[in-house]
């Protein structure tokens, strides 16, 4: 069992991220809306991994994607603050009953209520840290306030449409 | 002692953080300020190899237009060839004749195989390495003008500064009127860039051509940057606002040059001493 899900997640970090640096790096709406679908994979650890383990997670995962973006540090870091932030805010979203074990925060979890109250605000957080860094500070402060903006939209809608067709179980 | 490792198990969690990301910090520190071989960019193996196979993919959709490109500039070329024999045949010119400086200049064709535009430091990866002879900070162009600067280089791969990075300046001139200056992206718009320095003297025409002005030894002299578009000065300041709208479109980037000044390092240090001598 748990080799399974070991091997799944393997394979999920290698689609994501092969999805996001062949295919999403070149989408970008209106100039300006990015979408890193890649963070869905880190957003989608099993909610019982360890706080430690899921900072390390994160680091590897920016600095992977980071190789591609000739960016070094600035995915890894946006990326280990989301981490860090995931425990203590799905600690605050406990639902009834708590989670059960091996439970992955998914849609199916809790409803697309619950699941964009968990995932929005740390993609929100995760663009925000990411775009500043970027630019290397608060210059260019509006432009990059919307950059951020259309770019978490962008990203929650992507997450939302992959929620829908390989999370939900299929109804006939 | 004991009492501050205990302290530090408790708040592991966050010791970790902390950590992780002084780590990042100095990684995005390292990765700004220092040229020359990174290993962790798409000048890896891996990496470049990897891009590369999607671009070959997705080259042939640009392939007309790459075509379209190269037969215009084959045509410049051969009129400029034809008008400087012309002239050779009608004026008396002392021909240069020393080899070294007659080829200190090679252009090495290049693939791009990575772009990006659309974000703050944007960066190009091109399929020529060390074993092509090419260095950090060598320039970067094509047939139209100024592409960028050699960042990092790998064995087979090099990463460059595109001009559409906030922090790479390229000294220019304003080719009417000779007056030096400098030009430097401004961070949103990739086809406008600004030029800087124009003194206020200077009559600037709108329309004026902006080339590189070959005083720093990278980029060849006269290669093309922009045009200006718009300009304006204010009451208060030392120098002209200047537009100058890009002869590149960097979306479009297939096939560029990398300019091996072979007299560089002559020039730098010949430079250098007259500096001291002047102190």
């Amino acid at each position: 069992m748990i080799n399974r899900t070991i091997i799944s997640q393997v394979l999920g970090f290698f689609l994501y991220s092969l999805a996001q640096v062949l295919f999403f790096k070149d989408m970008v709406l209106f100039d300006r809306g990015f979408c890193y679908i890649y963070i869905a994979f880190l957003l989608l650890l099993p909610v019982e991994l360890g706080v430690l383990l899921q900072m390390i997670m994160g680091f590897l995962v920016g600095a992977t994607i980071d190789i591609f973006y000739d960016s070094m540090g600035m995915h890894a870091s946006a990326c280990v603050l989301i981490m860090y932030l995931r425990t203590y805010w799905l600690n605050l979203l406990t639902p009834q009953g708590g989670y059960d074990p091996g439970a992955v925060p998914v849609m199916k979890l809790n409803g697309w209520n619950w699941f964009m109250a968990y995932s929005l605000p740390l993609i929100f957080v995760h663009h925000t840290l990411l775009f500043y860094i970027e630019a290397g500070g608060l210059q260019w402060f509006g432009f990059t306030l919307s950059k951020v903006l259309l770019s978490t939209g962008f990203t929650f809608l992507v997450l939302l449409l992959t929620q829908y067709f390989f999370y939900m179980p299929r109804t006939r | 002692m004991q009492r501050l490792f205990l302290f530090i198990y408790q708040n592991r969690a966050f010791a970790t953080f902390i950590l992780l990301e002084v780590i990042c910090a100095w990684m995005i520190i390292q990765n700004n300020r220092y040229q020359g071989v990174a290993f962790f960019n798409t000048s890896n193996r891996f990496a470049a190899g990897l891009v590369r196979i999607s671009t070959n993919i997705s080259g042939y959709f640009a392939l007309r237009d790459v075509n379209e490109k190269l037969s215009e500039e084959n045509a410049m070329l051969k009129k400029r060839l034809n008008q400087r024999t012309q002239s050779l045949f009608q004026l008396d010119i002392v021909e240069e004749r020393d080899p070294e400086i007659l080829n200190s200049l090679e252009y090495l064709s290049a693939k791009v195989i990575n772009n990006s535009t659309r974000r703050f430091k944007n960066y190009l990866t091109v399929d020529k390495g060390t074993k092509d002879g090419i260095e950090p900070g060598m320039a970067v162009i094509n047939g139209t003008g100024v592409v960028g600067k050699v960042k990092s280089v790998s064995k087979n791969f090099a990463v460059v500064y595109s001009l559409l990075h906030t922090d790479v300046m390229v000294s220019t001139k304003v080719d009417r009127t000779d007056d030096l200056c400098s030009v430097n992206w401004g961070g949103k718009d990739i086809r406008m860039a600004n030029l800087m320095y124009v003194p206020r003297h200077t009559q600037l025409q709108v329309g004026d051509s902006v080339t590189t002005s070959g005083f720093n030894a990278i980029f060849p002299a006269e290669v093309l940057v922009g045009w200006i578009e718009e300009f304006s000065t204010r009451d208060d300041a030392l120098f002209h606002d200047v537009k100058v709208k890009l002869a590149n479109d960097f979306n479009k980037l297939a096939f560029v040059y990398v300019v091996k000044n072979r007299l560089l390092m002559e020039q730098d240090s010949l430079q250098s001493t007259g500096e001291i001598l002047v102190r």
